[in-house]
């Protein structure tokens, strides 16, 4: 399978003509399936000005199964997991969900989106979905004083 | 202050060795079933030693209390009829001999009390037991004869089906669409699996809407072309980036064109892997378009057709009311039954399949007739939270007469202060320790009020778990029983060839063994269950008739085991008996099952829960 080349066009096109607050790199240059993903915090969202770290891992039957999203940075988020892991839950990255055909950089881009626009329905952290819901004013307040502290 | 402990389940060391006290020991077992042997000599005698049989056990006060309720039931103007038509059928059931001669009385007793509805199965109200009865006679000998071709009250009607009889089924709807709607096949078997297999609702929906009904199903209008694979110039695959003018590539009638490898890749990994048939879409990003039979057929191998078929078959069961899988392992047939969902508070549709299983068409458990499926579930749950561990706080603890939380005291005396809600109180009277003083060191206050409002609560949850032990033990007893009686079978075809070689009994002749203890698993099986359903029985003139003929199932069950149980040489002896024994114990079994299932149909019993 042409898993390598689609790979490495899709790394080239990444680097080439990176998306808004996306920054694209391999983990180890020798390796195709690890990427580290340098992603700026959304404007109008409260990890503003915060660069996070996200893994992103992709199996070896890529692209016919969906790649793996995690946050190395901490982050106060309904949908990553409060955790060592940093597990990203996305919809489109679902076994059941997921295309052949769909892209990296739509991954990325809607990661991205997601801290902008964080799905509570969805939430992974029920606690922060939660207060998201209720208190937004809170939420927002947590989730700067975390990004200042981990990922300033 | 003495020592006390607080229980909850998992503190309960003793509830292993507890165990044994729910398995009757063998040797209780056959004592038990000798005395019932002793108690019925034989089906004959039976007949007219009804009266006096009791009347003589006076250990036995359950036994006598059978005459006297029966009379009492008659003499209950309301019930009067089915009641003495059923004392009057059960006497004439007890020999085999005298049952045509009663055919009459069961025909009037099954007109009593047969249901003015139906559940839209045939001919059930006119089954006559007489007739079946007589099938019976006929027939002991014969397993498949006992069970005539006339359906009994409890019976349902249903079919079995193998894969090609599925198969051609779904064939035969996607036909029948397709013709309708003026859409090839495989557009229509699309449709189909969109709808669940609900025709009707399909053609109405594209009737009105054909557009919005085939977008919605992931089909979509545009029905050109043929499904073949092509090369394009200047194509380049987005799954895998491969390009080149000779790249042989598909693309369904959505456009979204991949390389021949791609889309084959995609197709074995979502049938092999994650075993999707119905729903598989198009591998483009967002489109929703099925793959349909045809563009599988050109691009995956054999072996994953077959799978496929497999799959979509699977689902087809699955969607259809009517259709059920036999639960059993590797069996591959289904079963076809019109019992729906919301009959099952009024039937209990035991099907049989072709693999021999028997189980509810309602739950797709084993066989659970006569207790209906929303019973066997709280049952089931029931007995997981309880039972061992019930029996051992019943024997071991007292509850906190202000909290309820299950004390067990271990020792010292009898003050005692809950942990939980540091209620004080005394262990013997239950009562309030202020009342005992503060001198006191032995109870003997029993006068108390609060001690006797405390002990009556008590007494009260008390008699609770010890109803549920009452049949619990006895649904236990029966289902070990059962598995006793199964090892048994096993050893019984050994016993059957030496018993050819001992009597010079042909292979034929010692079927009767083989007969009997299928009769024996299949009458257990239904006793165990007559428990649980006694369990949720409230009391009324109906009860006592269920119990009789619970009871007289019972004794035929454990007589026809002990002499299941005998050596080898004594068995061809014992042939006729054994023949008379199984015949009788399936008549009882057939018999208390039609009576529950006409009761259970018209509404007759009350129950002690909302179900």
């Amino acid at each position: 399978m042409g898993s390598q080349k689609r790979i490495a066009k899709e790394l080239a096109e990444l680097t080439e003509s990176p998306p808004a607050g996306i920054m694209v790199e391999l983990a180890d240059e020798a390796n195709l399936y690890e990427w580290k993903v340098h992603m700026e915090g959304p404007e109008k969202s409260p990890f503003h000005k915060g660069k996070f770290l996200v893994k992103l891992s992709l199996p070896t039957e890529y692209p016919f199964k969906p790649p793996t999203v995690s946050f190395a940075t901490k982050i106060y988020h309904p949908n990553v997991t409060n955790d060592e892991k940093g597990s990203m839950c996305l919809g489109m990255l679902r076994a059941d969900e997921w295309k052949p055909s769909s892209k990296i950089s739509a991954v990325l881009q809607f990661a991205r989106q997601l801290l902008a626009e964080p799905m509570p329905d969805d939430a992974v952290e029920g606690r922060i979905a939660e207060q998201y819901r209720n208190d937004r004013s809170r939420y927002e307040e947590v989730a700067r004083e975390w990004t200042r502290k981990h990922a300033c | 202050m003495s020592l006390w402990v607080t229980c909850d389940s998992s503190l309960l060391p003793y509830s292993r060795q507890l165990c044994r006290s729910f398995i009757t020991p063998p040797i209780t077992r056959k004592r038990k079933a000798a005395e019932v042997d002793n108690d019925q000599p034989s089906p004959k005698a039976a007949t007219k030693a009804h009266g006096p049989r009791h009347a003589t056990s006076s250990d036995r006060p359950a036994l006598s209390k059978h005459s006297s309720a029966a009379t009492e039931i008659t003499e209950n103007t309301e019930r009067a009829s089915p009641a003495s038509s059923a004392s009057q059928k059960k006497r004439d059931l007890a020999t085999p001999a005298t049952t045509t001669a009663s055919m009459d009385s069961d025909d009037d007793f099954m007109s009593d009390v047969s249901s003015q509805e139906d559940f839209g199965m045939q001919g059930s109200d006119n089954d006559s037991l007489g007739e079946d009865f007589g099938d019976l006679d006929a027939g002991f000998s014969d397993d498949k004869d006992i069970f005539g071709h006339k359906r009994k009250p409890y019976e349902v009607e249903f079919k079995v089906l193998d894969p090609p009889d599925i198969e051609n089924e779904q064939l035969g709807q996607i036909n029948e669409v397709s013709a309708i709607l003026g859409l090839p096949p495989e557009s229509a078997a699309i449709l189909l699996r969109f709808a669940r297999w609900n025709k009707e609702k399909l053609i109405e929906s594209y009737m009105e809407h054909p557009e919005v009904t085939l977008e919605d199903a992931g089909l979509g209008t545009n029905f050109e072309g043929t499904a073949k694979t092509e090369t394009v110039p200047g194509f380049m695959c987005d799954i895998c980036c491969e390009d080149g003018d000779d790249l042989e590539t598909y693309a369904m009638r959505c456009g979204h064109r991949f390389c021949v490898d791609c889309y084959r890749h995609y197709l074995g990994q979502k049938i092999k892997e994650e075993g999707e048939a119905a729903r598989i879409q198009c591998p483009g990003d967002g489109c929703n378009r099925i793959v349909d039979s045809k563009s599988l057929d050109l691009l995956v191998t054999d072996d994953l057709k077959e799978r496929y078929r497999e799959l979509l078959m699977r689902t087809y069961v699955d969607d259809k009311e009517n259709l059920r899988w036999c639960p059993a392992p590797n069996c591959k047939y289904a079963v076809d039954c019109a019992v729906k969902n919301r009959d099952l508070h009024r039937i209990v549709p035991t099907v049989h399949c072709f693999c021999k299983h028997e189980f509810c068409f309602g739950c797709s458990l084993s066989d659970h007739q006569p207790t209906p499926c929303t019973l066997v579930k709280m049952w089931l749950q029931k007995c997981e939270d309880d039972s061992e561990t019930a029996n051992w706080i019943s024997a071991n603890t007292k509850e906190c007469p202000r909290c309820m939380s299950t004390i067990e005291k271990n020792g010292g005396c009898n003050h005692m202060t809950c942990r939980k809600c540091k209620h004080e109180f005394c262990w013997m009277c239950m009562g309030l320790w202020s009342e005992h003083g503060t001198s006191w060191y032995n109870c003997n206050r029993y006068e108390e009020k609060s001690g006797s409002d405390a002990r009556s609560a008590q007494a009260k949850s008390r008699s609770f778990l010890e109803r549920y032990l009452h049949y619990y033990n006895r649904y236990a007893n029966h289902e070990q029983s059962a598995k006793l009686d199964k090892d048994l079978y096993l050893k019984t075809e050994k016993k059957m060839t030496s018993l050819q070689s001992s009597s010079g009994l042909s292979w034929i002749e010692v079927q009767f063994l083989d007969t009997a203890s299928q009769a024996l698993q299949q009458c257990r099986q239904t006793l165990k269950w007559t428990y649980a359903f006694a369990f949720y029985l409230a009391r009324n003139n109906l009860t006592e008739i269920f119990e009789d003929n619970q009871k007289d199932l019972e004794m035929a069950v454990e007589s026809l085991s002990e002499m299941f149980e005998k050596p080898v040489s004594e068995l061809a002896e014992l042939k006729v008996d054994i023949l008379d024994k199984t015949a009788y114990c399936t008549k009882r079994r057939v018999i208390l099952l039609s009576d529950t299932a006409e009761n259970l149909k018209n509404g007759e019993w009350s129950f002690n829960v909302e179900w």
